[in-house]
């Protein structure tokens, strides 16, 4: 006998739909955080730090992340850490996310005029002040609208997770599935479902991006 | 860390990833054609002057672009037999991701488009150019050569994402990885071969659009 699709299945949908969210917040804390030296690294005056950064940034933007998941997923139990299959999901995302937010950080940073940076040198501000104090501030705002969409992606990948078992939205559909065998609803309501997580931010994105238009 | 790494049992298979490399390779290629089709027509229908069509466009575009392509697959794999439709893996991982390129193909295309002067197209329209010759000739032709980049980069990332199509049991370069896992249970020497298979994929990509590139608008347009 198969359980019918009720109100325990959308619950359980819902539950799995917490785990999405929980894995996009940590991905991204994790993105930011990598992203963050791995901009400093791009925009670097020492050429080989910036040569490692381009390095890192096309291996990984030149490789699924399904791959990431599972060397991540077998490579940190090699290195002997009985690490949980959400902290593996975690990495791999992050290290993905890293490369993507560093590269749209760099395109910001790049259209602060170069004035900025002559101007803040020639107040004598050294390459640490003029980033903080001049070019990242502008930067920043710049930065807000892609980030944003970047975050929509990134709660989309969390959907790989479910392949090494964590288990977020698609995997719970997976088990709902298979308790009820009512795919096509169970598999239309997930997408209805990451569609409302995604698409405010979207929204969101779009009209950050249009306010920022007529500034420039 | 006392892990000996082994990669011979990997590279003993090499003939199996050359298979799902060539199934990865006719299927991206399959989807990148089908897609762009669809990206232009999609186009089309959003600057087309019956409200319903481009409600309707709009609606798909903003539908796929926040769902997670396995979601789709899932739910056209898995989902449709539930109404009776029944696809077979190739055919459905096919078209979830023609379904997909297709959307962001088509923001692409009319971005693209929108980017065209108005006075190109009156240009081309006091010239005696017939509406088809206009769309293909005077806009589309220019359009594609801004909108190149964000294309090749999409179909890029298209190829990468193929690999999810794995998970329906499509023989995919990313499937035969899978299997030589369950072979050898050398798992971390068998993905991070695969990776890099992708990545030279990608990287070869990325060359044959820079050649396509020179290629097609090497002289001005």
């Amino acid at each position: 006998m198969f359980r019918s699709f009720g109100l325990n299945e959308c619950l359980m949908l819902l539950a799995g739909l917490q785990w999405t969210a929980g894995l996009t917040v940590l991905a991204f804390a994790g993105s930011f955080a990598l992203g963050i030296v791995l901009l400093l690294a791009r925009i670097a005056r020492w050429v080989p730090l910036r040569w490692v950064a381009i390095g890192w940034i096309n291996a990984v933007q030149g490789t699924p992340l399904l791959g990431l998941l599972f060397v991540a997923f077998f490579g940190l139990a090699l290195c002997g850490w009985d690490v949980p299959r959400w902290a593996a999901a975690t990495a791999a995302l992050s290290v993905y996310g890293s490369a993507f937010l560093a590269d749209i950080w760099r395109g910001s940073v790049q259209a602060i005029p170069l004035g900025q940076w002559e101007a803040s040198a020639a107040l004598g501000l050294g390459r640490w002040r003029q980033l903080r104090h001049v070019v990242l501030p502008q930067a920043f705002a710049i930065a807000i609208p892609p980030t944003v969409g970047f975050l929509v992606q990134l709660i989309k990948n969390t959907s790989l997770a479910s392949v090494v078992g964590v288990m977020e939205l698609s995997r719970m559909a997976q088990l709902v599935n298979g308790a009820t065998f009512a795919p096509f609803i169970v598999y239309a309501c997930v997408c209805g479902l990451y569609f409302l997580l995604c698409y405010p931010l979207t929204w969101w994105s779009r009209r950050l991006e249009a306010r920022l238009a007529p500034a420039r | 860390m006392s892990y000996t790494f082994r990669f011979t049992p990997v590279f003993n298979r090499v003939d199996q990833l050359l298979d799902g490399l060539a199934v990865t390779l006719w299927l991206s290629a399959v989807v990148i054609a089908a897609g762009f089709l669809l990206g232009v027509a999609g186009a089309l229908a959003i600057r087309s002057r019956q409200a319903w069509l481009r409600g309707l466009v709009r609606t798909y575009v903003e539908a796929v672009r926040n769902t997670p392509l396995l979601a789709q697959l899932f739910f056209i794999y898995f989902g449709l037999p539930g109404i009776g439709i029944r696809l077979d893996a190739v055919t459905a991982g096919l078209i979830a991701l023609t379904v997909n390129l297709g959307a962001y193909t088509t923001e692409i295309v009319r971005g693209g488009i929108d980017a065209v002067p108005q006075g190109q197209i009156d240009a081309g329209i006091a010239l005696g150019l017939r509406p088809v010759q206009v769309f293909f000739l005077v806009v589309l032709k220019p359009a594609l050569k801004t909108m190149f980049p964000a294309l090749a980069s999409q179909f890029t990332l298209l190829m990468l994402a193929s690999s999810i199509i794995s998970q329906i049991g499509v023989t995919d370069l990313f499937h035969e990885g899978s299997l030589i896992d369950s072979a050898t249970y050398r798992s971390f020497e068998v993905y991070t071969v695969v990776c890099g298979c992708y990545l030279v994929l990608a990287l070869g990509f990325r060359l044959v659009f820079a050649l396509i590139y020179r290629l097609a608008f090497r002289a001005p347009a």
